[in-house]
């Protein structure tokens, strides 16, 4: 779960530094990384690279399959923005004001991270289902959120938000007052001050929590599976052809599939890394 | 401090010896059976049957496990290693794929039990709202404008496939064997799905508690079993002119039985399903059973039907698979342009 960020920590990988236990420390990561993660993903793109160049081409390039990636990108960009936009917002209120029930709300933002995701989409589903509590209020009006990518994107927010929040949070709650006041005594008025003092300081972390969502997003199963809909072309996810290859005891698709997705879902995070980078660098010259 | 190390090691001690003692009772007989999800209940009742019958018959004591899930996933699963001495799946084509990929049973494993390994069959059946408001009465009435069908992917779900093939059976058969006529009748079924969930029992929620659709393609035994949980004030049943016999079968995954030396014990548990009293249990669960007294007996339950099987409709699994759920097959191409 991210908490504070710690940007300057890896600036003590690479100068030699006083504390001990470095060489330690860093096999310990390596191995503990390469078990979880890395090995898996080299299966997948072993698994994968079983296909050839062209099947593997063929397969990822399929009607289908790229109407999935539309609708898993596109569908986890706009709920990574809603994120980012409402998370904000909250982290916000929680940051800067007190009022009865704080903690609770505190609490229930984590929720998302600790509930199955299997129970979220069902409950979502059942409440915007034609005949659901809020479903049955918006269906007159022509508004169909269960089974269509509105639905999806509901379910990619649930999944999404906190990481918005908790990432925020902190940045703001550590933000000197005083530095408002000193913009305010220069002359400077409400917009002025959270565009110029706020904004800039909580950029970053609002660009990690953004981008972690929109991971968590695009990689969500259990929750879009059963508001989507699943019709091909139209509300299929990406995860759920890599079922869908499974089923039919095809390996190499479904790694190859998850390899695409992958290799697009990396290429997207090192955009928002690049972008951060750049932002920290252009704040650092400013100061 | 110390009692509380202390307290771990007695903790660690009891944790080993938990674990020896668990091996040692390991000499008792265990049989894993490897199931798909709408058995759990029933094979938890064949269960304790079995065990009272194999006690009675060799005086020894057999701990059976189940595992349930999606029929393909739980055929991956023992492909991947899960250990199952007999697999009681939802269609032949997922033994087969345990058969050629892993080559953990024989090739022609459906001919070692009766019936086609199948001790229990099903059916493929409508089930529509109470009173029938859009007076549903056979498959043609699913395509006309309008009716909206809810059925699970056949991609996703092996009970689905059921689904789909009865569908192209009931077309193959009215259109006089024109394979064009089938595939039109699919794709305008298919134009009136709004909702295709991954697996079985998500459209049947789907289409009882979110009151999505005018009809669910279901097999026999979940809608039944849908008009006992919710009541039939609220649906009934409407048993199309011609549909297919959904057999789920049953086999002894022999090279993981030898290696655990169950090969008797798990082939007397698939033999016994033929049982009358696990016949009658099968009734229960509302899957039909084989033996004609149990069938005859069950006749108010199970209405009347004219079937074709697989071999009949679609010329058996491995035709069906390749021609109707590859990429490319003719579910994919309901949905290209």
């Amino acid at each position: 779960m991210p908490t504070k960020k710690a940007n300057k920590s890896w600036s003590l990988v690479t100068r030699s530094s006083p504390l001990p236990g470095f060489r330690l420390s860093i096999g310990f990561t390596m191995t503990y990384l390469a078990v979880i993660v890395l090995i898996p993903l080299a299966a997948i793109i072993q698994h994968g690279a079983r296909l050839g160049f062209g099947a593997f081409l063929h397969t990822v390039t399929a009607p289908r399959v790229l109407a999935s990636y539309r609708v898993t990108l596109g569908c986890a960009a706009v709920a990574a923005l809603l994120s980012a936009l409402f998370g904000m917002l909250l982290a916000w209120v929680l940051a800067r004001y007190s009022f009865p029930g704080k903690r609770i709300v505190d609490a229930i933002v984590d929720l998302p991270f600790a509930l199955p995701t299997a129970v979220a989409g069902i409950s979502l589903t059942a409440l915007y289902a034609e005949n659901g509590w809020i479903g049955r209020f918006l269906e007159p009006h022509g508004i169909h959120v269960a089974f269509t990518p509105i639905g999806i994107v509901m379910a990619m927010s649930f999944v999404g938000f906190p990481f918005v929040v908790r990432s925020v949070q902190p940045v703001l709650e550590d933000l000197d007052p005083a530095m408002e006041e000193a913009a305010a005594s220069l002359g400077a008025n409400v917009w002025q001050r959270f565009l110029r003092v706020i904004v800039p300081v909580a950029f970053p972390a609002l660009l990690t929590g953004t981008a972690l969502a929109f991971a968590r997003a695009a990689g969500e199963y259990g929750s879009v599976i059963f508001i989507a809909g699943n019709m091909p072309m139209k509300t299929e996810i990406t995860a759920l052809l890599i079922v869908t290859k499974l089923e039919e005891y095809d390996y190499s698709g479904a790694a190859a599939i998850a390899g695409a997705m992958l290799a697009l879902s990396f290429t997207i995070m090192l955009a928002v890394n690049l972008l951060h980078w750049w932002v920290q660098r252009r704040e650092g010259k400013r100061v | 401090m110390r009692s509380q190390v202390r307290r771990i090691h007695v903790f660690i001690f009891i944790a080993i010896l938990m674990s020896v003692s668990a091996s040692f009772l390991g000499a008792q007989t265990h049989l894993l059976n490897v199931s798909y999800d709408p058995t759990r209940e029933f094979y938890e009742e064949y269960n304790q049957l079995f065990q009272k019958h194999w006690k009675a018959t060799t005086g020894q004591d057999v701990v059976i496990n189940q595992s349930h899930g999606g029929s393909g996933k739980q055929a991956r699963a023992v492909i991947d290693g899960l250990e199952a001495d007999v697999v009681t799946l939802a269609l032949a084509y997922d033994i087969d794929a345990i058969a050629q990929n892993g080559g953990l049973l024989d090739k022609d494993w459906q001919s070692k039990l009766p019936n086609n390994s199948t001790p229990y069959t099903s059916t493929i059946v409508f089930l529509v709202r109470k009173g029938n408001p859009r007076g549903i009465r056979d498959w043609d009435d699913l395509i006309r404008p309008g009716v909206k069908v809810v059925t699970p992917n056949p991609k996703t779900s092996g009970g689905a496939r059921w689904n789909y093939l009865a569908a192209w059976g009931y077309a193959l058969r009215t259109s006089g064997n024109n394979e064009q006529g089938a595939r039109d009748y699919m794709k305008k079924l298919f134009a009136n799905v709004p909702v295709l969930d991954s697996g079985a029992r998500g459209s049947t929620t789907t289409f009882v508690q979110r009151g999505v659709g005018d009809v669910l393609i279901a097999w026999e035994n979940e809608a039944l079993l849908a008009l006992k949980e919710f009541g039939p004030d609220r649906f009934e049943i409407v048993v199309p002119s011609a549909t297919i016999l959904a057999e789920p079968p049953v086999a002894v995954v022999d090279k993981v039985a030898q290696r655990h030396g169950t090969e008797k014990v798990a082939r007397a548990y698939l033999e016994y399903l033929y049982s009358p009293e696990a016949q009658e249990l099968a009734a229960k669960y509302y899957y039909r059973p084989r033996l004609k007294p149990v069938a005859d007996k069950y006749a108010s339950v199970f209405p009347k039907v004219n079937t074709f099987t697989v071999v009949e409709g679609c010329g058996g699994w491995q035709n069906a698979q390749a021609k109707h759920f590859t990429d490319g097959g003719t579910f994919d191409q309901i949905y290209e342009k």
